[in-house]
Parts: structure tokens; C-alpha cells; sequence
């Protein structure tokens, strides 16, 4: 067990927080102005400045452009990104869609998408949902008919982040009927310009819009855009899901968010007028919470050694998952108690980080509502608590 | 930064493992629990050969000069066999005040003998958390009056390091005039807790005792209550998954329930990060001094609700058989019950913990 830096980390350290504090734009580090959605030309900035520092991706391999870095290297930058406020990058493609391309993807796919992926200048998202096939993914229903060197796609995806500014889409689509559901399944790369695609939004009940409805109506693919064999889909799907996700506990964001509610707490006033920081009742609440957020940032320290030393990561994302996203909604609920009804004000402007046309609390209430009702979605994306609890049962307890 | 067990931790771990696999099987435990204050000499002495009474105290003593991490990880272990074993206050918190306080003559004196397993030491301590009853102890001319509560390792001690209301340590012979002893039975019969009774009875002060020497007892033992609930609640899990797949109702087996599967996964997801709050607190008493107060109530408190979350859901899960006396998992349940209270519950360490970051005056 050793938790110490090296000097070699702590330089390294200086070095991103150093590039970070000259690079990221200032109206991204204040949060009240920041919003719950950060704007797209805002990411895109940002995306740009790390990309040609050549850190956009430092989880790839080095051939296709990651930094090479170790997991401890890794690990302080993401607590560097998280305590600069810096936006998050778009993960559909950096974390999804471009390891299932170097991993499974052939020659002609790696040279066509992964630059695109790695500069941001491409965007791509999610089509794996359907309004039928939620949790049971491998219900899904669209399907992929081949006619000579086109697929041609017909049904609908649900639940798409950011489709409306997507440029392109990987979908799972059904090509062969008559096997086992999960063994007729492709995973198909879709440009979404591509006619007979069709965008609808969906509105969060945050008020924002980021989700949409996707339909497809004789969309033709060409044959080149399937990864790997037809119908394997489902093994590239299931690697996506289990790659890369030692950050889904999400401790950087929490730990930001814990900070955030003190700062409020010591300003807000309670009933008999004092520091709503100095109520034990409240600070019992907080301290609960963080304690548990601390215990998960060290299973996650933890996962993070095992990954280094060569274990698959596997079901225990099950539990970062289902504690990170308790801990983000506790956080979530906890803000909303320290503004009182100051959460009662609410401009839809104030969503993307503009401002309500009045302002009646102060600056560090306004995201707060919005922040508390999109913090619903953590229990239900990326397979709902429910789902990882069924996980966790078969795989880690065998049941 | 490597956050894992070294390879000498984890072979150490099994070990004790094994050892208690094979010489603390439930009819052991169950036996010792219907004598709760005697102490088991053959397990301790089996436990002597693996060096485990003194893994703390210094080669110098006889002793295998680990640190609590590596002791927070074989308590972990006796806690999950619910071995009744006098490891809290012969291991690691009577050694502690030695090596912190005790003099040269005294550590001469009493370590090796604890280093082989000979002796039995027991802590009287609880007084400077919480004092109920009147208790407490004054030191006054080279004597202590008064009376402590809930000494740790009480039965078969061969010596108590007992606390003062001030911040003196004190060395007090079993035998010594003018001290009454009583046995509590509590619920836990897996260790021995009683009480001590002084009416100016002669003590050797340990010299070098401190405000920081008693806090660094009190974090200790409470990383190691919070490893023993860690290591019981793993054993509820796994028992409640076991019975989970052998219990049929409706023609199939019960785990094969969702609600049942479920129960199970919530306690999974509690007990997973809370290893490596333990892991992190018990670290952070050998090399992070700047964490290490925090983090030992932090570990105490939240093991004690996950802890408690545990036992009551194992229990669930084993339906009417959980509350039987003849399954036996009620000494898990149970022994989880008494780590919650002993060195403070999780209400008033979290108060502490509350202090200790400037929250609360």
C-alpha cells in the first residue's frame, strides 16, 4: 500500500495544472455560470486545446494517439480536469465508439474515424436504446437488411444524448432473426446525414434538451461501416461497456459538488439565524455522505491497482456505478435543502449557464434544480440500478 | 501510488484465514461463547505460532514489528471467524500504550511475554470517550480511585493499561490491593469485556503518557472495530448467499428471486468501498498522521452502519432460520452490535469527526 506521489507525479501534476490554468478558458472555471450543459462550441474549445497538446485521449493506446501515461499519471489528471472545472469531454466517441473501432475496427475504419474522434471535430453518439429495448437490450428490434453492398436500417432509437449535434452514430442493429436474440446483432457506424434519418427531441424533466428520439426509415449503410463480423455486435457492445469504466463512480464530480454545497452551506443562514454549516443535523448529513464518497474514491484506487496489475475490471464497475450515482442524488438532494427556497426561482435560461431574467438568490443557487432533476438520470443510464444490482448478483455472487 | 495489499499482506491474510478455518469452527466459538470469560489459551497459543499477539511490538521484544494496516487485515479475518481471540487490547491497544508510553523497563517487561502469547492484556479506556454512570478513574499519589467500564480483554488479564481523567497511562496488576473486578456480560460472548472497581489501588504510571498517546490507542482500536465488522459482515454476506441458493420455496431456490438477489447486491455495494476505508484508515495510522484521526472515525462510523445494514439483511435473507440460536449466525450479528458501541458509537464519532474539520465547536 502506498498512497504517496513521486516527485516524478507531483511534477507531472504542476505540469497539467499549469497547462490547465493557461489554457482553459476563465468562464468555464466559474461554476454558477457554467450551467448544468456546458455549450457545445464550449467543449469543442476545449476538446481542440487538448488535443493538440496531444492529451485528448490519454487512455488510448499510444499508436492511436494516447499519452502513454500510467494509471497513476491518469488518475491525477482526471483530479486535475475535475478540480479546474474544466468541461467534460464528449464521451461517446473518445470512450466509446473509438476503442470498439481500434479494438475490432479494420484497417480502412481506424484510418477513416479515429482522427476525427481524437481532434473532436467529429461527434458522434449512442444508438442503442429503443423504446422496447431499454434493459433488455437484446430485445432490440431495428433492423439492418443487406441488398448488395448496402445495409438497409429501419426502426427507432431512444434515449439518444445529443443526437441533434451528432455527426455521426453507432447503432446496434438486428441482421439475422432466426438465432438467439444476442446472435443477431451487428454493431453498425451511421453517418447521420445520411437520408432518412430523422432527429425528434425528447425534454429532460430538468427542462433541458440533450436527449432525442432517432428514427430510421430505409436508411442505406454501406457494407464498409460494420465492425468486425455480422452479427457479433453484441461481444463488441458488451466490451464497450465493460472498457473504460473505472470513472463511472464519478468521485472527481461529486467531490466538486461536495465542495460546492459547503461553500453554500456556510453562506445560507438557518431558521435562528445562524451558519446553516454549523447545524449538526446538516452537517451529520454531509459528513454521511462524504464519508461514503471517500470510501468509494478508495474502491476506486483500489480497481484502478488491480487494473494496473493486469485484472479485468469487470462487474466491479457494478459497484462504482450503483454508489457513485447514490452519492451524486444524496448530493443533488442535500443542495436542495441548503438553498431553501431559493430553489423556487427558475429561468430556463439559467439551464445552458445563462441567468434567470431576475436573479432573486444568489449567484451559487442557480443551477441547483437543474442539477437535482438531471441527477435522477444517474440511477437510470448506462444500465439502471436495478439492472447492476441483477449484475452484481450473478457475477460477483453467483446467484 | 499503489493502493492494494502487498504480497506479504496478502499471504499473511490467508494464513490467518486457513489457521482460523481450521481451529475456529462454529463449535468452537459456540463453546467459548457458553464461558465467555475464559479465555480460549489454546487458540491464542495456536495464534502465537503465526506470531499474531505480537505482530506489533518491535523484532527487539520478540515481536514481528508490523503495522496496523497489516493488523487492521488479520483482524478483519478473526472478525469474520467471530473467533473469540483477546486480539483488540492484547495486540494491539495494551502494546500500543507501551511502545508510546511505557518506559524502557516496562517494555522489557511486558512485551516479549505479549510478543509469545503468554499473557493476556487488558484496556481500560472507555472513559476517555464517554463517561457513564459516575465511572472514571482519578490518579492521586501513585493510586487510582474510581471505575471503569467495558475494559477490553478484562478476563484472565495478566496486567490493564488503565486511562486516568487527565491523560496519565497506568499499569495495574490483576491481584493488585483494594481492586474489585466484575464481569459484564454483554452481547457479544465472543470476547470479554468486564469492569474494574479501584479504591486507591497502587499503579505504575507510564511515563511518557499523553494527550496524543490515549488519542492514538483510541483511533486505533477503532480502525481494528471497524475491520472486525468489515470481515463479520463479509461472512454474513456470504452465508446469506450460500443459504440464498440452497433455500427452495415455490420449487426453486430462493436466491433465484429478485428481491432476495437484490438484498444481497445492496450488501455487496456497501461492503465493497468500505474495505478500502478500512484499508485507507488503517494506513493513515502508520503514514499519514495528518489523516489519521479523521479517518479512523470516519471508518468507525460508517462500519457501523454498514455493519448494521449487513447483520440486518443477512438476517432477512435466512428468514426464520436467522433468528435461531442452532444456525449460529446470530454471533456475527451480534458481534457487529458490540464493535457499533465499544470506543463510541457512530452517533458521537461522527460528532468528533465533525470537530476535527472546524464544522462543530
Amino acid at each position: 500500500m502506498n498512497i504517496d506521489f513521486t516527485p516524478e507525479d507531483e511534477a507531472f501534476r504542476d505540469e497539467v495544472r499549469g497547462f490547465i490554468a493557461a489554457n482553459l478558458p476563465p468562464e468555464c472555471a466559474d461554476s454558477p455560470t457554467l450551467g448544468v450543459m456546458t455549450d457545445k462550441s464550449v467543449v469543442k474549445h476545449w476538446h481542440k486545446t487538448l488535443y493538440e497538446k496531444g492529451w485528448a485521449a490519454p487512455a488510448w493506446p499510444e499508436e492511436y494517439g494516447g499519452t502513454g501515461w500510467n494509471a497513476t499519471q491518469r488518475f491525477i489528471f482526471n483530479e486535475e480536469i475535475a478540480r479546474a472545472n474544466a468541461p467534460r469531454l464528449m464521451p461517446f466517441g473518445l470512450t466509446m465508439v473509438g476503442p470498439v473501432i481500434y479494438t475490432f475496427g479494420n484497417a480502412e475504419q481506424k484510418s477513416r474515424h479515429l482522427q476525427g474522434i481524437l481532434s473532436g471535430d467529429v461527434w458522434w453518439c449512442q444508438g442503442y436504446s429503443e423504446p422496447g429495448a431499454g434493459s433488455d437490450l437484446a430485445s432490440l428490434k431495428t433492423t439492418a437488411v443487406r441488398d448488395g453492398d448496402h445495409y438497409v436500417v429501419n426502426g427507432q432509437k431512444i434515449w439518444t444524448s445529443y443526437a441533434h449535434e451528432a455527426d455521426w452514430i453507432f447503432c446496434l442493429v438486428r441482421t439475422e432473426q432466426s438465432v438467439k436474440r444476442q446472435e443477431g446483432i451487428s454493431f453498425l457506424l451511421i453517418d447521420m446525414r445520411t437520408p432518412g434519418i430523422e432527429v425528434r427531441p425528447i425534454i429532460s424533466i430538468a427542462g433541458l434538451h440533450h436527449l432525442n428520439e432517432v428514427f430510421f426509415t430505409d436508411v442505406k449503410v454501406p457494407v464498409q461501416n460494420l465492425i468486425g463480423e455480422e452479427n457479433k455486435g453484441w461481444t463488441y457492445a458488451k466490451y464497450l461497456l465493460v472498457h473504460e469504466r473505472t470513472s463511472i463512480g464519478g468521485v472527481p464530480e461529486s467531490r466538486k459538488k461536495a465542495a460546492h454545497i459547503k461553500a453554500m452551506a456556510r453562506a445560507e443562514r438557518n431558521a435562528d439565524g445562524g451558519a446553516l454549516m454549523d447545524d449538526p443535523a446538516f452537517q451529520r448529513k454531509l459528513a454521511e455522505i462524504e464519508v461514503k464518497l471517500t470510501s468509494l474514491e478508495y474502491m476506486n484506487l483500489r480497481i484502478l491497482a488491480d487494473a494496473a496489475a493486469g485484472k479485468a475490471v469487470g462487474a466491479q464497475s457494478s459497484l462504482l456505478k450503483i454508489v457513485g450515482s447514490e452519492v451524486q442524488q444524496a448530493l443533488g438532494e442535500l443542495a436542495v435543502e441548503a438553498v431553501g427556497y431559493y430553489i423556487e426561482p427558475f429561468g430556463q435560461g439559467a439551464l445552458p449557464g445563462g441567468v434567470n431574467a431576475r436573479d432573486i438568490g444568489p449567484a451559487h443557487t442557480r443551477n441547483v434544480w437543474a442539477d437535482y432533476g438531471y441527477g435522477r438520470a444517474a440511477s437510470i443510464y448506462g444500465g439502471s440500478n436495478e439492472i447492476q444490482h441483477d449484475v452484481i448478483a450473478k457475477a460477483i455472487l453467483n446467484l | 501510488m499503489e493502493f492494494a495489499l502487498s504480497e506479504e499482506q496478502r499471504l499473511l491474510q490467508d494464513s490467518v484465514r486457513r489457521f482460523l478455518e481450521q481451529n475456529a469452527p462454529l463449535d468452537k466459538v459456540r463453546l467459548a461463547a457458553g464461558n465467555t470469560h475464559t479465555v480460549q489459551r489454546s487458540l491464542w497459543a495456536g495464534a502465537s505460532e503465526l506470531g499474531i499477539p505480537g505482530m506489533l511490538i518491535p523484532e527487539d521484544f520478540g515481536g514481528m514489528g508490523l503495522g496496523l494496516l497489516d493488523a487492521a487485515i488479520v483482524y478483519e479475518m478473526i472478525g469474520r471467524h467471530v473467533a473469540p481471540l483477546p486480539f483488540l487490547g492484547t495486540t494491539v491497544m495494551a502494546p500500543l500504550a507501551l511502545m508510546l508510553a511505557g518506559s524502557e523497563a516496562q517494555q522489557e517487561k511486558w512485551l516479549p511475554k505479549i510478543a509469545a502469547g503468554e499473557i493476556v492484556a487488558g484496556v481500560a479506556i472507555t472513559e476517555k470517550i464517554g463517561i457513564r454512570e459516575d465511572a472514571g478513574v482519578k490518579a492521586l499519589n501513585g493510586t487510582l480511585t474510581g471505575k471503569s467500564l467495558f475494559v477490553i480483554d478484562w478476563a484472565e488479564a495478566d496486567f490493564y493499561i488503565v486511562a486516568d481523567s487527565e491523560h496519565g497511562l497506568h499499569l495495574v496488576l490483576p491481584d493488585a490491593k483494594g481492586l474489585s473486578r466484575r464481569a459484564l456480560n454483554t452481547i457479544d460472548k465472543t470476547r470479554s469485556v468486564g469492569e474494574l472497581v479501584f479504591d486507591r489501588v497502587a499503579a505504575e504510571p507510564l511515563p511518557r503518557s499523553s494527550a496524543d498517546a490515549v488519542a492514538r490507542m483510541i483511533d486505533a482500536g477503532r480502525v481494528m472495530l471497524a475491520a472486525d465488522t468489515l470481515g463479520a459482515g463479509q461472512m454474513m454476506l456470504e452465508k446469506a448467499v450460500a443459504y440464498a441458493g440452497e433455500r427452495k420455496q415455490f420449487g426453486r431456490v430462493i436466491g433465484s428471486f429478485q428481491a432476495v438477489k437484490h438484498l444481497c447486491a445492496e450488501m455487496a455495494a456497501a461492503l465493497e468501498p468500505s474495505r478500502s476505508l478500512v484499508w485507507y484508515a488503517a494506513h493513515a495510522l502508520d503514514e499519514v498522521p495528518r489523516d489519521a484521526r479523521l479517518m479512523a472515525c470516519h471508518a468507525k462510523s460508517h462500519l457501523s452502519e454498514v455493519g448494521r445494514f449487513v447483520a440486518r439483511t443477512a438476517t432477512e435473507v435466512h428468514g426464520g432460520m436467522g433468528f435461531t440460536d442452532l444456525l449460529g449466525l446470530h454471533y456475527w450479528f451480534k458481534r457487529i452490535g458490540l464493535d457499533r458501541q465499544l470506543l463510541g458509537g457512530p452517533e458521537l464519532v461522527r460528532l468528533e469527526a465533525a470537530r476535527l474539520q472546524g464544522w462543530a465547536a
